[in-house]
């Protein structure tokens, strides 16, 4: 299976903690190369992004946060589901003043407790908005990434006609949600899961996609991420094999150490066998794996563009 | 450093009867949970039931669990002949424990109209903090039923540990807000109360509503409102009720962190606001640590020596063991600087250490190894 970055719209889920936030943006930086724009989505409120580029709470507003090579730049865009909800109803119904209003009764913030597929049908109508929009007859973004809920919400998230059509059976909502619906079941779409090689992220990666599949919405890649690189290919060394070792590098070889390493080694390659039987389940699915190395230091703004070129690769 | 925390000591105290385990998601909580109440009923032999919500499949099937389900089944197979305890597991529902409470506070009548009410289907179970509102809910039965010696609480796999504490807040200030009461009563909207400050725009509101939603919505919403509105009373009461449970000092709470800067700061928000609650705080369990079995050699001087012996071609098995050790160094350090944020910011708070294991923890033997390492 080779890796497709052909679609418009990306959506990026994964088990909570397993680096969505992280890898959509690397994934919005490696599509803005070769000068083109991308936009970068975060619709949980949580500031993941500003916090990722060290940057002040972004606001519901599309804003510069990168450049890429060749002269590409990616946008990010925090959206609240309030702030969209009255630029929609602004737009149907000119409401002015009277929409401010609402804000203040909290009203908009009691339809969407009450409704909660009411806000993800604002979100990812957001999203469809930006991927569609085209400015002077070009698009507007050459892509668009969702850094999107976790795999434990995201059927709900992305199914959204299922859940309005429970509560409202025609107008404006119906109409919006179709359309929302419908570009989310075609190819303009793609679904990745990011996961670790660790058994609950994987049973979670394992579900979601097959949820998703069920749903009629396309599964894109699986991206692997924090993988480390594979070491002892030839096995457990002996005690005595790391003592000559460790001579012949000027280290102690006292027994502490020696056996120290030893059970170190040891449950390395536990940990390893581990992961490579859930990266054979996964490879089971038949889809793109890709793997994404454990950087050192953590994430930084070079080490999202080592992500980025990993990802293209 | 701060003070061992002795889980034993809580455990074997008959006078302790609730141990709730908190902290952000997937530190460990449900895994500590099953494993404290299975220490307990085996080593302290206790009468002991665990509610876990939401655990790893596997986990949940080593308990005997299949599906969700609101009545405690007893756990077979475990080994409480010396000591004559029980265990007792059950995963939460929390769409039946919200029917229970509506079916509690209402007339079976009045109760079916609100089950039928797309509204009630779309927020019992989506509403966010329903979840810890269920799960505080269950408590408060269980413990009202006096059936056990000691019950052990898991809480919901939110983001943030505060939401299990500010949840029943956070329905009640939804059931309190201006915005319910104006479906209430469109009809006083226009009187002179804090309304009619949005009285005009509350008119073009149920008109937008009406035009956006259609005018069956408008139904069903005030038919769900005026229905939660009438059982307000009995959801505030009972919600009252369990924290109070929570602030008794028959309550321990176990508060659980991953060696990582989220975790562990979510732990510190939480600890702080146990103190202004007065919750009784029992300790950190300071879950998945890893430690070098050599800590004689640095991570600098292994990954050195690691690079010269690779330049000289010698033994590559200890080029890679030297480089396995580097970075398991450096995650053993690293972890205890993130960990040390929390032990200097609460220096009194007593600590645990529970090793990462090998694998995940999915059986009783595997349980049973992290009670150990709690005690
Ligand atoms: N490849 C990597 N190498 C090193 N550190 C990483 C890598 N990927 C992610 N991280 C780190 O792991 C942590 C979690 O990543 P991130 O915030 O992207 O995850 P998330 O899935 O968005 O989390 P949440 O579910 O909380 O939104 C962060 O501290 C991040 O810096
Ligand atoms: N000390 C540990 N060593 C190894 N794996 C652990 C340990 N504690 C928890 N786990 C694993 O981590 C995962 C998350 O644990 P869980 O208890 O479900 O977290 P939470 O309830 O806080 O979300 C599970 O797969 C569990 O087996
Ligand atoms: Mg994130
Ligand atoms: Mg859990």
């Amino acid at each position: 299976m080779t890796v497709d970055w052909s679609a418009r719209l990306h959506v990026v889920t994964g088990k909570g903690g397993t680096g969505k936030t992280s890898v959509a943006a690397s994934l919005a930086l490696a599509l803005a190369r070769d000068g083109n724009r991308t936009l970068l989505v975060e619709v949980e409120g949580r500031q993941g992004i500003a916090q990722l580029f060290g940057l002040d709470p972004l606001p519901y507003e599309e804003r510069r946060i990168a450049t890429a090579p060749g002269g590409g730049e990616v946008r990010a865009l925090a959206v609240d589901a309030e702030a969209a909800l009255l630029e929609y109803l602004d737009m149907f119904y000119k409401l002015g003043a009277a929409g401010r209003a609402l804000r203040k009764v909290g009203a908009i913030d009691f339809a969407t407790t009450i409704a909660p597929g009411l806000r993800d049908v604002l979100l990812t109508g957001k999203a469809k908005e930006a991927t569609t929009r085209s400015v002077n007859g070009r698009r507007a973004y050459h892509a668009v990434v969702v850094d999107a809920p976790p795999t434990g919400r995201i059927g709900r998230f992305l199914n959204v006609t299922a859940e309005t059509a429970r509560l409202a059976k025609m107008g404006p909502i119906k109409t919006q949600s179709d359309g929302v619906a419908a570009l989310l079941r075609s190819p303009i779409t793609s679904v990745h899961v990011v996961t670790l090689l660790e058994e609950m992220p994987v049973q979670e990666t394992l579900d979601a996609i097959m949820e998703l599949e069920q749903l009629g919405i396309p599964v894109g890649n699986v991206i692997v991420n924090n993988a480390r690189p594979p070491l002892l290919a030839g096995g457990r060394p002996t005690q005595a094999e790391l003592r000559r070792g460790l001579a012949a590098a000027g280290l102690p070889t006292d027994r502490a150490t020696v056996a120290g390493l030893h059970a170190e080694a040891k449950g390395y390659l536990a940990r390893r066998e581990l992961e490579d039987s859930l990266r054979a389940e996964l490879a089971e699915l038949d889809r793109p794996l890709i793997e994404l190395p454990q950087l050192p230091g953590g994430i930084t703004r070079h080490g999202l563009d080592v992500l980025a070129d990993t990802l293209l690769r | 450093m701060s003070a061992d925390l002795d889980v034993d000591a809580i455990l074997a105290d008959p006078g302790s009867r609730i141990i709730v385990c908190c902290g952000a998601g997937g530190v460990g909580k449900t895994t500590t949970a099953a494993a404290v109440a299975l220490r307990a009923a085996e080593r302290h032999g206790r009468r002991t039931v665990v509610l876990t919500i939401d655990p790893a499949k596997r986990l949940a099937q080593s308990l005997g669990l299949s599906e969700l389900d609101n009545t405690p089944r007893q756990v077979k197979g475990i080994d409480t002949e010396a000591t004559g305890g029980e265990l007792h597991a059950m995963m939460l529902d929390m769409k039946r424990t919200f029917d229970d409470v509506v079916l509690a506070h209402t007339d079976p009548q009045r109760a079916q109209e609100i089950f039928a009410n797309p509204f009630y289907a779309a927020m019992s179970s989506t509403f966010s903090g329903t979840q810890e509102y269920m799960a505080m809910e269950k408590l408060g039965q269980l413990r009202a039923r006096d059936e056990w010696d000691l019950i052990v609480v898991d809480t919901p796999p939110s983001r943030s540990a505060l939401d299990f504490l500010d949840a029943p807040a956070r329905l009640a200030r939804f059931l309190d807000g201006k915005m319910l009461r104006l479906l209430l009563a469109p009809a006083k909207a226009g009187g002179k109360s804090v309304f009619s400050l949005v009285t005009a725009s509350f008119g073009v509101f149920s008109r937008v509503v009406q035009k956006v939603l259609g005018a069956q919505l408008l139904t069903d919403l005030s038919g769900f409102v005026a229905a939660l509105d009438s059982m307000f009373g009995g959801f505030r009461q009972r919600a009252e009720q369990t924290y109070r449970i929570l602030q008794d000092k028959e309550t321990a709470f176990l508060l659980v962190a991953a060696p990582e800067p989220d975790a562990i700061r979510e732990a510190a928000y939480f600890a702080q606001r146990l103190r202004e609650d007065r919750m009784p705080l029992a300790g950190l369990v300071l879950n998945r640590m890893h430690a070098s079995s050599a800590p004689g050699l640095s991570a600098a001087d292994s990954l050195a020596a690691a690079e010269a012996l690779a330049e000289s071609g010698e033994s590559p098995a200890t080029v890679d063991a030297l480089r396995i050790h580097a970075a398991l160094t450096e995650q053993a350090e690293r972890e205890q600087r993130v960990a040390a944020r929390f032990t200097t910011s609460f220096p009194t708070v007593p600590t645990v250490v529970v090793m990462a294991q090998p694998a995940d923890v999915h059986d009783v033997d595997g349980l049973r190894s992290i009670g150990e390492a709690l005690a």
